[in-house]
């Protein structure tokens, strides 16, 4: 062996101790796993000792066929239709509020920012106080303002989805501010001045300048918000448990339900492949636009 | 003009306040919820101010349900899992971008594919996995699926990609060895980019719901979160309670946030816009 092959072995050997400690740790807890989520999706399996068995597609034609999953996935949609327009807006209006150079402009940051770090569980727990209907401070506000008869909230199969779309917004608005916050700064300022020399007033220099220049942000938060809402669970399991009835039961909680309360592993991973497809697509929507802004950027 | 300024300024100022109060009305509601007697959560018309604190709330609440057990699980799960993320994550990036070996762009493309796709996808095959090696129900278990992260990986590497090359240069033509580069300059450098770990591994493991609700069975097993949770189921009505424990659970995650509050805008920015 030449010095300069012991040499490259070395090096290798080098690099792969650096890696390893994660790469052994992934490889096991998320590589396998994902490898085996396409497996486990054609197999019938209840995880007891008796084998495996394959049965083709016959998962995914079960949960299509199974009203309850097809209901999920359209609330799942719903859910998403609710929550990630007024998150995306919301956000984007509160960081060119907070884009300005005002003293103590980091204490309000910190206050719209809170709500995302607080736990799903303590907020979902307040918000189903607010939201009670014969008591709740949101009700008896309603009623005060002339509503006399406000919707029911979480116990109502029509206002059920409604609800944890607020509590979403609420929640995951500030996240989305501050990365719109980030893309801000980027913005040069002499864009404003030439702007303001000709005459342009804040609405204008915010319709034509700021939403423009954002437009690659706006569009990476609508394809994250997107993922995230297809992912719910949390939310709707503490506020609503997926109902009343089935009315707010998303794919997550249908996949959880499928896997861990029925032990359908099958019909789980055929569930978890449906949303990884969703995830997927969306994904690539991503790419082919990351693609385009940065040849526009060029 | 410059009295526009001024006035415009106060008309920021007085939305600016409107909206953080509007956004914090529900923490206000859950502290003050949790001073009244589990009665008068109620009351109509509603009351902002309770005519009397009930401190007591707080202290009935540890001898209703197994509080500390609980506290002292999540934090033992956060700490731990926090810690084996931040080291391996920061030597696997060291690994990434300061060193060549074979397969290496292979090994990372691996990973940032993973990153895209959701735990929720996988959830289930990891669980029969983890109940395969009979780590289901522990602690163990838990912290080994949430340890090792390609998010983590990835976060480090951003920050080490631009640590320059010639600095490590510098330090092996001094005799210094990859390993003793790593732990002298590399990673003392990186501290940023760990803070910024740091707050994301803690807040998530700590308010984490869904992986405790799959893994832990035992009662003496589970965490703060499935705690509220346990009180909601036990307690329903007693909304004074139940108030009391979310404030007690959402306490370590403020004192986090709130000292750490720089690298924790810094990282959003930095994990939201990237290339």
């Amino acid at each position: 062996m030449t010095s300069h092959q012991m040499k490259a072995i070395r090096s290798n050997l080098i690099g792969y101790s650096f890696i390893l400690p994660n790469l052994i740790g992934y490889a096991i807890f998320v590589f396998i796993p994902v490898i085996f989520s396409f497996v486990l999706s054609v197999m019938k399996w209840d995880g007891s000792r008796a084998p495996m068995e394959f049965v083709g597609l016959k998962n995914f034609a079960q949960i299509f066929g199974d009203r309850i999953f097809v209901q999920s996935f359209i609330h799942t949609i719903q859910y998403a239709l609710l929550t990630v327009f007024p998150t995306l807006v919301l956000a984007l209006l509160l960081a060119v509020l907070l884009n300005n150079k005002l003293k103590g402009i980091a204490i309000f940051r910190t206050a719209l920012y809170f709500p995302y770090i607080a736990s799903i569980v303590a907020v979902g727990a307040v918000w189903n106080m607010l939201f009670q209907p014969d008591f709740g401070p949101i009700n008896e506000f309603l009623r005060f303002i002339g509503i006399s008869k406000p919707p029911r909230w979480v116990v109502d199969v029509k206002w059920a989805m409604v609800a944890i779309s607020v509590v979403s917004v609420w929640k995951y608005m500030g996240y989305y501010m501050i990365v719109y916050l980030a893309a801000l700064q980027g913005i040069s300022g002499s864009l404003y001045e030439a702007a303001g020399i000709d005459g342009a007033n804040g609405f204008q220099k915010l319709r034509y300048i700021t939403i423009p220049m954002l437009t690659p942000t706006t569009f990476f938060v609508l394809i994250m918000l997107t993922i995230q809402c297809f992912k719910v669970f949390d939310l709707v399991y503490v506020m609503t448990g997926g109902g009343p009835g089935n009315a707010t039961k998303t794919l997550v909680n249908y996949i959880y339900e499928k896997a861990f309360t029925s032990w359908e592993f099958g019909p789980a991973s055929a569930g978890a492949l449906v949303l990884f497809s969703v995830v997927l697509v969306v994904t690539l929507i991503q790419f082919a636009g990351e693609k385009k802004w940065s040849k526009d950027l060029m | 003009m410059r009295t526009k300024t001024k006035n415009l300024n106060i008309f920021l100022y007085l939305g600016l306040i409107a909206l953080s109060l509007f956004m914090l009305v529900p923490f206000y509601w859950m502290v003050i919820s949790s001073l009244k007697l589990n009665k008068d959560v109620f009351s109509v018309p509603m009351t902002w101010w309770p005519e009397s604190m009930h401190w007591e709330n707080y202290k009935i609440i540890w001898k209703k349900l197994p509080l500390v057990t609980f506290f002292l699980n999540t934090a033992k799960l956060t700490v731990i899992t926090t810690i084996i993320q931040l080291f391996t994550s920061c030597f696997a990036a060291y690994g990434f971008t300061k060193t060549r070996f074979k397969g290496r762009d292979l090994i990372f493309l691996m990973y940032v594919t993973t990153i895209a796709v959701p735990w929720q996808v996988y959830m289930v095959p990891q669980f029969i996995l983890v109940s395969k090696l009979g780590l289901n129900d522990t602690h163990l278990g838990l912290i080994l699926m949430q340890a090792f992260s390609a998010f983590g990986v990835f976060l480090i590497r951003q920050f080490y990609i631009s640590i320059p090359d010639e600095l490590c240069e510098a330090a092996r033509i001094d005799g210094l060895n990859e390993y003793g580069i790593f732990a002298k300059i590399v990673f003392p450098l990186g501290k940023p980019a760990m803070a910024t770990l740091t707050i994301f591994t803690f807040t998530n493991v700590w308010n984490d719901f869904m992986g405790p609700l799959i893994y832990l069975k035992t009662k003496e097993l589970k965490t703060i979160q499935l705690g509220i949770r346990m009180f909601i189921s036990q307690f329903g009505a007693d909304y004074a309670w139940i108030m009391a424990a979310s404030v007690c659970s959402l306490i370590p995650v403020i004192i986090v946030f709130l000292s750490c509050q720089k690298f924790f805008v810094e990282g959003v920015a930095a994990s939201g816009i990237k290339g």
